[in-house]
């Protein structure tokens, strides 16, 4: 199994968006990042999904140091191993549904029938195959963060970051989003990474990470405290 | 991505502001309709000249004076006063008021055929014959032309002459045949025609020909196309009382040389010996020059055009940038590189282009086709095989690759700023 660990570090950057922060991620727990706004938990998100580069300090990504790959490589990595979730969706509003979901495997290089059949398989799995055909944007908010998941699945990814993935949605919508989310990292190991500030979602996390003014200010392992 | 994936997406994205990209395609038309129409022009032209050239003779012939006639010395330059009168040189007249011409004799004749790679040379006789006459009708004035080496005449009656023998025969233009009294072009075939010519004491003799063949009018090859029999009938009538030295002086000769020889290294050699030779290409070089020149006019106007277009594409693909700046962060974010957007952004404004540019050129051929069959049925009728304007696949494909590269160049700078674009602002861009 490969094991997927981050260690992150940075300190004396202008904005002082992140003063000098450490942490690993292991394979298949879920981790929320909370945090008001400005506290430094989307820069956060951005390193560890190597958005972006540290100003000190350096990103580790399956023990390998993230600045020592060349741009193609990193693509690459983010393509095969990453799915994003985003708050504001980010979706092509006058594509369908399916391809916008294919569209992380039409930057891989897939086969278009290939490509079709994981579209609908991940569809299916978010319970929205029979909207494949549908606009993006004649979608209900649920149905596009559904969607937004989907495409996040589609190239089998071994962790998925989700940026207030329950921001844009009523309660009752976003418990749906979530608890699909928590599916996932159940029934395929996938990590999560949650940025959040609801500390209703953040419970249900295994880890829980407090950010203020870029440093983390307290971290809750449950899993410890059950064991304990 | 794949190179076919980067394509069908970017033709996909240039319809997604339909619109736009239609009033984008529309200012590449203009501009690739204008560069179609104006090389047609050139190709249609040049096309007939050279099928007219062809009709006048072949490509291994040259004409060859004596080198001051060509160079004006005969009349003197302006600048360096009047020329002194120098008692070896022999001087024809032309009509009044023409330029003299220098004779060549037969003794020159020796020289030029002593030159390298020359195979034969033939004096051009000076027949000027008075009228051409059928059935005692109305006489007309009319020239006299050689057979044109190696040519393709249009024939629209009987045959070719032979033009080996002392046999005088013809080819009668369509125009002549009416008015001489002939009832169809076929009727005019086999029958004698009488040539008046006057000799220089003013004597007029009466030569026959028969006439072998009616042949379409032609632009530049005027007058009839005579067998070599003819004119020396013709020459002999109107130079009969000369003394020999007299007769025997040609204003021009012609020189046929071997084919694979080079020209430029025969005209050389005839202007060490004081002769000037020009083959057929040279005489058609100038009216070619001009013609170009004004095709060259025309293109730079068109060239303009698609300048503005090029903006067009530039402004068009930078409002697309802004409106898919969180497209693009995203496919960047989800791994896609610099190159692959650098590559989606210019083959969107390359294919604007070829969308533009084959329409363009497409309308162009079909209005051009329709205004030379017009123009060629009415106006120019006259003129048998002249299509104002031709379309040769080679030059619209190089019409419609130059505004594709254009469009290209101009995509680079909105597809840099694309590629540029940092995925992370451009996710958090409002």
């Amino acid at each position: 199994m490969r094991n997927v660990t981050k260690s992150y570090g940075r300190g004396e950057s202008r904005f002082d968006a992140l003063r000098g922060v450490s942490l690993s991620l292991s394979e298949g727990e879920t981790v929320a990042i909370v945090g008001k706004s400005g506290s430094g938990k989307s820069t956060l998100m951005h390193l560890m999904a190597l958005l972006d580069t540290p100003d000190a300090g350096s990103v580790l990504a399956q023990g390998r140091n993230a600045q020592e790959l060349s741009n193609p490589e990193l693509n690459r990595l983010r393509n095969s191993t990453f799915g994003f979730v985003f708050q504001q969706f980010f979706m092509i509003p006058s594509a369908t549904v399916l391809d916008n979901v294919i569209l992380p495997l039409k930057i891989a290089g897939m086969g278009a029938r290939e490509r079709k059949e994981r579209g609908l398989e991940v569809l299916k799995q978010v319970e929205m195959e029979d909207k494949a055909g549908n606009r993006a944007t004649a979608l209900s908010g649920g149905q596009k963060q559904r969607t937004v998941i989907a495409r996040a699945l589609a190239n089998r990814p071994r962790v998925i970051f989700a940026d207030e993935p329950t921001g844009n949605l009523d309660s009752a919508t976003g418990a749906v989003v979530v608890d699909l989310l928590f599916d996932l990292n159940r029934e395929h190991n996938i990590t999560l990474v949650i940025v959040t500030h609801d500390e209703d979602l953040a419970q249900r996390c295994d880890r829980r990470i407090y950010l203020k003014d870029g440093l983390i200010v307290d971290e809750v392992d449950s899993r410890a405290q059950v064991a304990a | 991505m794949r190179f076919g994936e980067i394509i069908r997406t970017a033709m996909g994205n240039a319809f997604r502001s339909r619109l736009r990209t239609t009033l984008t395609v529309l200012a590449i038309f203009v501009g690739a309709f204008t560069l179609t129409l104006t090389n047609g022009v050139g190709t249609g032209i040049t096309n007939y000249i050279d099928s007219q050239v062809s009709s006048f003779g072949a490509s291994d012939v040259m004409m060859i004076t004596q080198s001051s006639l060509a160079e004006g010395g005969a009349f003197g330059d302006s600048g360096s006063g009047p020329t002194e009168y120098d008692p070896d040189r022999t001087v024809m007249s032309g009509q009044i008021g023409g330029p003299q011409i220098e004779a060549l004799g037969p003794a020159d004749l020796e020289i030029i055929r002593g030159i390298d790679s020359i195979v034969s040379v033939e004096p051009m006789q000076m027949a000027s014959p008075d009228y051409i006459q059928w059935n005692d009708g109305t006489r007309f004035e009319f020239t006299i032309n050689p057979m044109p080496a190696g040519s393709s005449l249009n024939l629209v009656a009987g045959t070719i002459f032979a033009d080996d023998g002392d046999a005088a025969e013809l080819l009668l233009p369509v125009s002549y045949v009416e008015p001489m009294g002939f009832s169809s072009y076929e009727a005019a075939v086999g029958q004698t025609v009488t040539i008046g010519v006057s000799d220089f004491m003013g004597t007029q003799h009466q030569v026959d020909a028969t006439v072998s063949g009616v042949q379409e009018d032609t632009l530049l090859a005027f007058g009839l196309i005579t067998s070599r029999g003819l004119i020396s009938s013709v020459a002999a009538a109107q130079t009969s009382g000369l003394p020999p030295a007299m007769a025997e002086l040609y204003p021009l000769v012609t020189a046929q040389f071997a084919g694979n020889a080079d020209p430029e290294v025969i005209k050389s050699d005839l202007a060490a010996a004081g002769y000037t030779g020009q083959t057929i290409a040279d005489q058609m070089g100038a009216i070619n020059t001009v013609i170009n020149a004004i095709v060259a006019v025309l293109n730079s106007f068109a060239v303009i055009a698609l300048i503005a277009a090029g903006f067009g594409i530039i402004n068009t693909l930078y409002m697309s940038v802004q409106e898919r700046t969180r497209e693009i962060g995203l496919m960047k974010a989800m791994g896609m590189g610099r190159g692959g957007i650098f590559a989606l952004f210019s083959t969107e404004a390359a294919f604007i282009g070829l969308l533009g540019s084959a329409i363009g050129s497409a309308a162009a051929i079909l209005l051009g086709t329709i205004i030379s069959n017009v123009v060629a049925d009415g106006p120019l009728s006259e003129l048998a095989g002249l299509r104002v304007l031709a379309f040769d696949p080679i030059s619209v494909a190089t019409v419609i690759l130059t505004v594709m590269l254009l469009a290209f160049l101009s995509g680079t700078l909105p597809a840099a700023s694309a590629a540029r674009l940092d995925p992370i602002d451009a996710l958090r861009y409002e």
